[in-house]
């Protein structure tokens, strides 16, 4: 066989940082080209870059972001995790009604809300980790079994909790920084640490790349498996939490839709739906585009129905795009 | 009967990047006739038969069938040009029927397909040979045999003149075989070509007028099965000149470092017994389906189930995952480096490092410095050629993703270190900087078990050579006394 040509002689000293610009030019040229456009569009020029409104994007877009550090973990992993919206649902009224029905402190209500997540995260984990059941299947399931206990739970109306103290959390400001963006730093770091400084982020790649090499090199795929979909739950349950205190009550309606959002922010983000390969970083890139863009078209008064549409093409342009220029490179 | 010349391919060469595949090769076959094709692993069999079927298409040469000459150029080419190959491999549908697979692609009807006349014409093809089988039955649910026999009975259905059958007997039982011979005779009145690929040698008297030898991408020669012995064959298949490209200046001690007793699994590992010494290199010598790889892969620990035990310096051991066999010093290169090996969208870094996470990754923090010092370690040790540690390992050459393959297990240090076929496609360069860096391995302390399927590798590199066959050792050899036809005697039936 001949031998590859020398490429990239300048890769002969690899620096993350440029690293990182390389991978995500296509990303980010298309985040920065999107805050632009809203810059200098005379309709949102005053709005969008103003302190107040920048915060709101990060507000928002953080619950998808908690959903999309699981999800990116899930998808890397040649898995998928459809069950997130629900628990949402669920974990919210959950935490609601440990207020309003039992009485129990907030903090405790809190951690039941997370521990929802944690207890679906555990059940698709085990699942999947010990079934040849694909993660779809399996997923898809507990999404319905959620979403179908959020509305026994509460009867199909909302748990309202018209407190200050229960706000704090989504909608609640520590300085100058709205709270769900603080927590959104602290989950970003969690998920960066596990996946670029522990032996489980290693694997994670390994299992989702070549499950076979994996078991041929000693791997424990199962538990590795069973792991991410706790965190992913966990983090689910986590943003159903920081939504239901926002919405000042636990809505067995919420989430809809939101394991699509974090799909979307991880897939514009670069990482593969084959598995093996992906970075954090594009997703937050993903998230912050899918987030920017709502709230682009919010401010420009445009039709709500019409953020659909345009949120399904921007995610077809990123793909493709992806595409195009891992088709040059090869 | 077999005189009139059916298919002609003449002067065919193939090459593929670096590997002259099929040199000058001539190949005749005649109506009626049953002609063997033989060679060793590599001989260049496989690539003619695709040559013949459309899949690859040959550099130089030409190919005459009943005096015309015809331009194959893909499959369906092939196809329509009469040829119809049995693959090895089962390309069967499992979850359609067989009335289903068999007319797979040209299905009866205009626009909706005719399944009434489908499943007739189905079984009036599996009643005429016997088969006891209903058209409607599920492939998925036939045994392998089966399948095999479905295989071939669709290829007959095809109304070819020549028929390929590349080792048609491999998962047969011998009624079926015999079924098979009759099915042969019955498409030899028929003035059908048939080109037969098999290892099983005695098998060949029984059904077979001609046999072609095939060694290094040439024709050796030609001769009719009356005329000829099986030891003729094997001389023919594998006389090569020993080349002066593996190094050998150790000496082996004589302290058994792992002693394997009755290890099988059920399926096609039968009781293997076996002892490696330190410092030594062992091969398994064999044919593709002896059981060798399903051995190692019992002893370190990926097959659940599997019986026998295993001591290390006398003490004995208990494997049950390939964690455990880590732990007592046993490392295992897999022969399929694409499918068990590597990683293909990571880096070198990140291929050579993964066994050995535990040494720079403590404590939620990384030490790429150590990372880095590691793989830079096994770089050199195995004068991998690539432009840096962060190159995506899909991007270097077949040598040099082995390399770094065997750097990863190098890197466990272990003390007996299993390779499968590690130089299977690989250059001429590489594979002899595989052979030194074994013997510098083994004079530093290590011993080595060699699975591997050529001949001259494993006689020059191995001081003992176990030879399997269907599952079980026949025979072991020392570097002195082997010979290559005393291997190929007994791993063919």
């Amino acid at each position: 066989m001949e031998e590859t040509k020398i490429e990239n002689k300048r890769q002969a000293q690899y620096n993350p940082a440029i690293n990182f610009l390389k991978e995500n030019m296509g990303i980010l040229v298309a985040l920065a080209v999107l805050c632009i456009v809203l810059m200098i569009n005379p309709t949102t020029s005053r709005t969008f870059l103003t302190q107040k409104n920048i915060f709101n994007v990060l507000r928002q877009t953080s619950t998808n972001l908690y959903i999309a550090c699981g999800m990116t973990m899930v998808i890397i992993l040649a898995g998928i995790d459809l069950s997130v919206g629900s628990v949402i649902a669920l974990s919210g009224c959950v935490a609601a009604g440990c207020v309003v029905h039992y009485n129990l402190p907030l903090w405790l209500a809190i951690l039941a809300g997370i521990f929802v997540g944690f207890l679906v995260g555990l059940f698709n984990g085990a699942v999947i980790a010990k079934t040849t059941i694909p993660a779809f299947i399996v997923t898809l399931a507990t999404m319905n079994i959620a979403k179908g206990f959020a509305y026994v739970y509460t009867g199909g109306a909302p748990v309202r909790v018209m407190t200050d103290e229960w706000q704090f959390i989504g909608g609640g400001y520590i300085g100058i920084f709205p709270v769900p963006v603080i927590i959104l730093v602290i989950v970003l770091i969690i998920t960066g640490i596990i996946m670029n400084k522990t032996m489980l982020g290693r694997h994670l790649y390994a299992v989702g790349g070549n499950p076979q090499a994996a078991r041929f090199s000693g791997i424990n795929v199962a538990k590795v498996n069973f792991i991410v979909y706790i965190f992913s739950g966990i983090m689910a349950g986590l943003a159903g939490v920081v939504l239901a205190s926002r919405m000042y009550s636990g809505q067995p309606t919420s989430g809809e839709g939101a394991e699509m959002d974090a799909i979307a922010a991880v897939v514009v983000g670069g990482t593969s739906m084959a598995g093996g390969s992906g970075k954090l970083g594009g997703t937050i890139i993903g998230g912050l585009i899918i987030g920017v863009l709502n709230n682009g078209l919010n401010l420009m008064n445009v039709n709500s129905f019409w953020q659909y549409v345009v949120k399904g093409v921007v995610i077809l342009l990123a793909v493709y795009v992806d595409f195009i220029r891992h088709r040059k490179s090869n | 009967m077999a005189d009139k010349l059916l298919l002609s391919m003449k002067n065919i060469n193939k090459s593929f990047p670096g590997v002259k595949a099929l040199q000058s090769v001539n190949f005749e076959l005649n109506s009626g006739e049953v002609h063997a094709l033989l060679g060793e692993n590599g001989a260049g069999k496989s690539t003619l038969i695709k040559v013949l079927g459309g899949i690859y298409i040959p550099d130089d040469g030409e190919i005459y069938i009943d005096g015309k000459k015809v331009d194959i150029n893909g499959v369906r080419s092939a196809q329509k040009n009469g040829i119809s190959i049995i693959h090895q491999e089962l390309v069967l549908v499992p979850h359609m029927t067989v009335a289903e697979n068999i007319f797979l692609g040209r299905e009866p009807g205009k626009y909706f397909v005719n399944r009434k006349k489908m499943s007739a014409d189905a079984q009036k093809l599996l009643d005429e040979y016997q088969m006891n089988i209903s058209a409607n039955t599920l492939v998925g649910n036939l045994t392998i045999a089966q399948q095999q026999m479905i295989e071939i009975i669709k290829a007959i259905s095809y109304k070819s003149k020549i028929i390929v059958m590349d080792e048609p007997t491999s998962s047969i039982s011998d009624n079926e075989v015999a079924k098979l011979f009759d099915i042969i005779r019955t498409l030899v009145k028929n003035n059908v070509g048939i080109i037969y690929i098999s290892h099983k040698i005695s098998e060949l008297g029984e059904i077979c007028d001609r046999v072609t030898v095939m060694r290094d991408g040439q024709t050796i020669g030609t001769k009719n099965i009356k005329d000829t012995t099986k030891d003729e064959l094997i001389a023919m298949m594998v006389g090569r000149e020993l080349t002066n490209y593996y190094t050998r200046d150790y000496n082996a001690s004589d302290e058994v470092l792992l002693k394997c007793e009755n290890i099988s699994d059920g399926k096609m590992v039968n009781d293997i017994s076996f002892e490696l010494h330190k410092g030594e290199i062992i091969g398994f010598a064999g044919l593709v389906g002896a059981g060798r790889s399903e051995t190692m892969k019992c002893i370190f620990g990926l097959t659940p189930g599997s019986k026998g035990r295993i001591y290390i310096r006398d003490k004995e051991i208990h494997i049950k995952s390939p964690n455990d066999a880590i732990k007592h010093g046993i490392a295992f290169v897999p022969e399929d480096r694409k499918l068990e090996g590597l990683y293909q969208v990571q880096s070198v870094r990140y291929n050579t490092t993964i066994e050995v996470l535990r040494e720079f990754v403590k404590m939620l923090s990384v030490d790429y410095k150590k990372e880095k010092a590691i793989t830079d370690e096994y770089i050199k040790k195995m004068s991998t050629k690539t432009p840096s540690q962060e190159q995506l390992i899909g991007n270097l050459s077949g040598g040099n993703q082995q390399k770094v393959l065997i750097g990863r297990w190098l890197a466990t240090r272990p003390d007996v270190l299993i390779l499968d076929e590690p130089t299977r496609g690989i250059d001429v360069g590489a594979k002899s900087e595989i052979y030194s860096i074994m013997n510098n391995l083994v004079k530093e302390g290590m011993s080595i078990i060699m699975i591997s399927s050529e001949l001259t590798e494993i006689i020059n590199m191995s001081d003992r050579i176990y030879v399997m066959c269907d599952g079980s050792i026949r025979g072991c050899f020392r570097h002195e006394e082997v010979t290559q036809e005393k291997i190929m005697a007994l791993a063919t039936k």
